[in-house]
């Protein structure tokens, strides 16, 4: 067992014969916590996908946990990009919990034999204490669709967490939550990523509700990729060396770091259907 | 001998099953109700009602089109919503229901049109379009009820197998990808599980009857309890209810079994509707 959960060099990935990122090297180490960076469309999800298996390498070399990203399985916890559960949807968090650790066996165990027993006893006190463990007991039992976002991800992060993963992949978590709320799952993960001595990678858009938890960054753009701490990586020469522009960061007087002048990604008209369908 | 209802349950129920093509009714009653309010639960929670629907009126085409080329009936109704199922599998899937939906449409559309060719095109009378819409439950050989049962036994054990992923692919279909749930491999498998259960209660409750076995029961249940488990039992309980009444209540009167059936479960919908939006309400109250 190596001391690293992620190991890339050179790594390419492309979707429909073009290129989302080229030449990517990145060493995350065990119970690292790490941010994923980068504007819109830079290939943050992608390069996810292919850490998961997902989606091929294109070229380079990927290990994840010592193996292939396909074969890493069951020692990933994975957290997609999501829009939330709307309102209808009539599921118990804890089941969605549950379906975590279950979700994937075939067939019925019927609670007959003493092993099925003890099994099915095993499972339920793992979904309580992985529910305990993200503080989400007052409301586990209420319907998803009704909870707000941030109860929600705190649901999904158990859900990603209930396998004892070695990796935790977590793409764009606080998306579409409060900035209390961003803040506290931020800290939540830092806790768990402690705790659990489990390695995480959280793609972000925003660093600022992570400044203060984070080991270290990878900043994507242009079709390439930067890593190291924030002060080394969100910098001015940094970002305008990645994008080939230049880029102006500024220091708000409280903290905050906001990026101008970053290109977006290029947009390419067509391809919707084929992302959609992905 | 005219049945007539008397004030005493046990003559009454005595009454009931004096005659084995009543017996035989119920039995095929209890095969339809369980497999169709299983199957249902998961097409209420997957929101696939518009495709159940579909493979429902899929009976039409396939009873015609048997009759055309001297099929055996019951070989035209499993052809053809088969055959709806795999086309509808091609739809794809994501999150614009709305090219799903317009597929799943489309499907419809061209078997009833193929369907009424079919009738014009050799004047057959199929035992008229009554029994194909409302069903012949009163008209049940043993053979029919052993058959229904293989289906039925059958079709549940698929489920059962597929049961936990399934579920899984339903309410969370990217993680569960991401865990090796073969996510659009069950999409496929519940819609043939979907069709076979239609096809094969369709014969006996008519196209239209079993689309109120599959979605009432299960959206009823789905109400009341959010436990995939219970949810599953009160289905089948809500079915087995509405099924059984509906063919007794019918020996007594002058009307047909479909309508009862339909108009209790029907009702208990409206009923437990009723009931949750009152607590709701109440609740909501209480915590302001």
């Amino acid at each position: 067992m190596s001391a690293l959960a992620i190991n890339l060099e050179g790594v390419s990935v492309a979707r429909n014969g073009r290129a989302i990122v080229s030449d990517v090297d990145l060493e995350v180490g065990r119970g690292e916590f790490i941010a994923v960076l980068g504007p819109n469309g830079a290939g943050k999800s992608t390069l996810m996908k292919a850490l998961l298996g997902l989606v091929p390498i294109a070229a380079g070399r990927a290990t994840v946990l010592d193996r292939a990203p396909v074969q890493a399985g069951s020692e990933v916890g994975y957290l997609p990009q999501r829009r939330g559960f709307d309102h209808a949807t009539r599921i118990r968090g804890v089941d969605l919990v549950r379906l975590g650790l279950d979700g994937n066996r075939w067939g019925v165990s019927l609670p007959v034999t003493g092993r099925a027993r003890s099994r099915r006893r095993a499972d339920r006190h793992r979904t309580e204490e992985v529910i305990s463990l993200v503080g989400a007991g007052a409301y586990a039992e209420r319907p998803l669709g009704e909870l707000s976002g941030g109860e929600q991800q705190r649901l999904l992060i158990a859900q990603a967490l209930i396998r004892r993963p070695r990796l935790l992949i977590l793409d764009e978590p606080l998306d579409s939550l409060d900035l209390p709320a961003q803040v506290s799952v931020a800290a939540l993960i830092r806790r768990i990523c402690v705790s659990e001595q489990v390695a995480v990678l959280l793609v972000a858009h925003d660093v600022n509700p992570l400044l203060g938890y984070l080991d270290r960054i990878v900043y994507l753009g242009g079709g390439r990729a930067v890593s190291g701490s924030v002060d080394e990586v969100i910098t001015a020469t940094t970002l305008s060396r990645l994008y080939g522009a230049p880029v102006e960061v500024l220091h708000t007087t409280d903290g905050r770091l906001v990026v101008v002048g970053q290109p977006e990604a290029p947009h390419h008209h067509g391809h919707r259907h084929e992302e959609a369908a992905a | 001998m005219n049945p007539s209802l008397s004030l005493n349950l046990v003559e009454d129920v005595r009454q009931l099953f004096t005659f084995q093509f009543m017996i035989s009714a119920f039995e095929a009653a209890t095969i339809v109700a369980v497999l169709a309010a299983s199957v249902g639960w998961y097409m209420v929670l997957r929101r696939q009602s518009f495709a159940g629907h579909t493979l429902s009126v899929m009976a039409f085409p396939g009873a015609t089109g048997a009759a055309l080329v001297g099929l055996p009936t019951s070989l035209g109704y499993y052809l053809a919503c088969g055959a709806a199922a795999l086309a509808m599998g091609r739809a794809p899937r994501g999150r614009r229901f709305g090219t799903q939906t317009a597929v799943i449409a489309t499907v419809q559309a061209s078997g009833l049109a193929a369907g009424y060719l079919f009738l014009s095109l050799n004047h057959a009378i199929l035992g008229g379009p009554e029994a194909l819409l409302f069903g012949t439950l009163l008209g049940i050989t043993q053979a029919q009820v052993l058959a229904l049962l293989g289906v039925a036994v059958a079709s549940l054990a698929l489920l059962a197998v597929v049961a936990r992923p399934l579920l899984f692919a339903t309410v969370d279909a990217e993680v569960a990808r991401a865990r090796g749930v073969p996510v659009k491999a069950l999409d496929a498998a519940f819609l043939l599980i979907l069709a076979l259960a239609v096809a094969a209660t369709s014969q006996i409750t008519g196209a239209l009857l079993v689309f109120a076995l599959l979605v009432a029961p299960p959206a009823t249940a789905q109400m009341i309890t959010m436990r995939p488990l219970l949810g599953l039992g009160l289905s089948v309980a809500f079915s087995l209810l509405v099924a059984w009444l509906g063919l007794g209540v019918a020996y007594f009167s002058i009307y047909p079994v479909g309508f009862y059936t339909t108009t209790f479960a029907f009702g208990l919908y409206v009923v437990t509707r009723a009931i949750r939006a009152t607590t709701a309400s109440r609740r909501a109250r209480a915590r302001v």
